[in-house]
């Protein structure tokens, strides 16, 4: 299998999608231009009209998105940074999240919303934002959070042909991390399928996107010291694999959530409220969370590297429910 | 341009007396606590959707606003499961999930009657981009009132419309309120249809918005330009909403004293019976037309009051969503 990197994994997916099937286009900011890399060569394929660059709008052609799939089209949308989404709240939370609902099943929205988390790389709060935890809120929003390139085309895919909308998050962490993907058109992942990155026995790590790495590494260096730890990485959050997850800490009986979003109400505070509820009898020692404290990622590197999950502080959590 | 035939009249006055007495009995019905929630009619505008929704062809795409009623009943939508809808009945059109913000039936064009103000125009636009680009060539109506003229989202949906060229029809139903506030007090120009002129747009004015033929002449040339690849309209229609904001919300809201009275003395419903009556001299198929009315009116509220309520069950279709707990006690 060759080895491509995070950022070239999406643009096979757009490629192999688009390719196959002339209803999906992709629209956004800067596209054309191809300032992210994953549309290197899409215009050149399939023309301005499917590879449609838009003006500062994104109330706008986010709602556009959502109509154009009303009718039969299936658009994938590049809001480039995950802040941006905010200023399409409206169409996100009121038209996309909602219609197939109120409207009694009249109609469905087949669509992705793409977004990359560009934290740790001293781009100030406004750039910085983890916010899935927000959408998994909001139900009618199914949420996409690869950890490496085979996850990252296999769920991508896999969301371009769901006809319910998808939301991908995408780690900017993860982007030039390389890994082995298989090419053409059969890739699949489907979503609420959670993955066992390591298996292990003492402990059990859930890690979300860019926790998977630094996880992978804590659960490498505590082998060293004779800990048998597991790691599982739930790639969807919307729908949830609860099974794999609860599978996992019954084996354990002992459990830490990484999760780069800010800790209230994060992905890993519904994780382990699931585990309190479905395994307490299981655990035998505390549910731990590494997530970013809830204060905002400053400009300066030291102060946003201190505040991000490490691999440090997972080895840290893991110790104190061990010992 | 076409000019309206005898027969297109009649077809505004049964659409338009439709929506007049589905509302009136609705209405009615509500305050008698048969219908839950509040409840948003458009009595007063039925001219400015009627005349817009007929300049439309049968398939053509429609969006709309929290004041949903009229707007399927305009397209010629069976009033049953709208009438069921409102009855929270597993008939309704939205399977009781919508309500009277949300009468939106999709087998006639619809593509939603949204109760977020504003929000239906950028939908409107990606309507007219996906049947462009899918080669459909139909024309999206977009209605929306003078407050959604206020959001950001107007002008993210009307720049874009402009700059992609697409066939869309922008139909503002400036009733002259935005619940409480005046559009005099909040719209910096005094006709919204101005407005155009900043996205190089065309525009109509329909300063008679109570006159069935003077929208749909206007919404038809616009209609007419979109279908010929020339782009988006922005009409506006000056209109009038009759009733409260919503029925059932306690005590007036705000007393529109004489203007109220003035736009009352100028009943569109009546204004086109009139005009028909003129036109052939006498009164024969109107009095038909209101007879057959009242019995659809009677079939849809039967057909309602009849209906089953959806099973608390029915509240988890229609989106993904986790499986509950048993401890939850649902269903």
């Amino acid at each position: 299998m060759p080895r491509i990197s995070f950022i070239e994994s999406i643009r096979q997916a757009q490629y192999e999608e688009m390719a196959r099937d002339p209803k999906v286009f992709l629209m956004g900011e800067d596209l054309v231009a191809n300032v992210f890399g994953t549309a290197t060569g899409l215009i050149e394929e399939f023309g301005a009209e499917r590879v449609r660059d838009t003006p500062l709008s994104e109330n706008g052609f986010v709602g556009a998105a959502a109509g154009a799939s009303m009718v039969g089209a299936r658009p994938i949308v590049d809001l480039t940074i995950t802040s941006f989404i905010y200023v399409a709240m409206d169409q996100v939370c009121s038209i996309i999240a909602k219609s197939k609902y109120i409207y009694g099943g009249q109609v469905k929205l087949p669509l992705v919303l793409r977004m990359c988390m560009f934290y740790g790389n001293s781009n100030a709060a406004q750039h910085s934002d983890r916010n899935y935890p927000m959408f998994m809120g909001m139900p009618g929003l199914k949420i996409i959070i690869p950890s490496n390139p085979y996850d990252m085309k296999g769920l991508l895919k896999t969301a371009i042909r769901d006809d319910d909308p998808v939301m991908s998050f995408e780690d900017g962490t993860l982007w030039s991390q390389k890994g082995e993907v298989p090419e053409g058109d059969d890739h699949f992942i489907p979503l609420g399928v959670a993955d066992i990155k390591r298996e292990g026995t003492d402990a059990t790590v859930v890690a979300i996107a860019g926790g998977v790495p630094l996880a992978l590494k804590a659960a490498e260096e505590l082998g060293k010291e004779g800990y048998s730890i597991e790691v599982v990485d739930p790639r969807t959050l919307v729908p949830l694999d609860r099974e794999t997850i609860i599978n996992s800490v019954r084996k354990t009986g002992r459990v830490v959530v990484v999760d780069p979003a800010h800790q209230s109400c994060s992905a890993a505070s519904e994780i382990s409220a699931i585990i309190a509820e479905e395994a307490f009898e299981s655990l035998r020692a505390p549910i731990l969370r590494v997530t970013t404290p809830d204060t905002h990622l400053p400009f300066f590197p030291s102060g946003e590297k201190a505040l991000l999950p490490s691999k440090d502080r997972i080895v840290s959590a893991l110790k104190k429910i061990l010992d | 341009m076409d000019n309206l035939t005898l027969e297109q009249y009649y077809e505004g006055y049964l659409r338009m007396l439709r929506i007049r007495k589905f509302e009136t009995r609705a209405e009615e019905n509500h305050s008698k606590g048969e219908i839950p929630g509040a409840l948003h009619s458009s009595l007063g505008q039925e001219a400015a959707v009627v005349g817009a929704c007929m300049a439309l062809e049968d398939d053509d795409y429609m969006v709309g606003t929290h004041r949903s009623h009229g707007h399927p009943i305009g397209k010629n939508a069976d009033m049953k499961p709208l009438m069921a809808e409102l009855y929270a009945r597993k008939t309704g059109i939205c399977g009781g999930k919508g309500g009277s913000m949300h009468l939106a039936d999709f087998s006639i064009g619809s593509l939603g009657e949204t109760s977020i103000v504003g929000s239906g125009l950028p939908v409107a636009v990606g309507a007219a981009l996906g049947s462009n680009m899918l080669g459909e060539g139909k024309v999206t109506l977009c209605f929306f009132g003078d407050g959604a003229s206020n959001e950001g989202a107007f002008h993210e949906a009307l720049n874009l419309a402009a700059i992609w060229n697409l066939p869309v029809v922008f139909l503002c139903e400036n009733n002259g309120w935005a619940v409480t506030m005046p559009a005099s007090k909040a719209v910096s120009v005094e006709n919204i249809a101005d407005r155009a002129a900043a996205y190089s747009m065309r525009s109509e004015l329909v300063t008679d918005g109570q006159d069935f033929e003077s929208v749909y002449m206007a919404t038809n040339r616009a209609v007419d330009a979109a279908r010929a690849g020339e782009g988006p309209t922005l009409v506006e229609v000056k209109t009038y909403r009759f009733a409260e904001h919503a029925a059932n919300l306690g005590r007036m809201l705000v007393d529109r004293g004489e203007e109220l009275e003035g736009w009352l003395k100028r009943d569109p419903v009546e204004i086109l019976r009139i005009k028909i009556t003129e036109m052939v001299g006498d009164e024969i198929r109107l009095k038909e037309i209101e007879s057959r009315v009242d019995q659809e009116i009677e079939q849809a509220l039967e057909f309602a009051k009849s209906s089953g309520s959806p099973d608390v069950a029915d509240a988890f279709d229609d989106v993904y969503s986790e499986k509950v707990p048993d401890y939850y006690n649902i269903a």
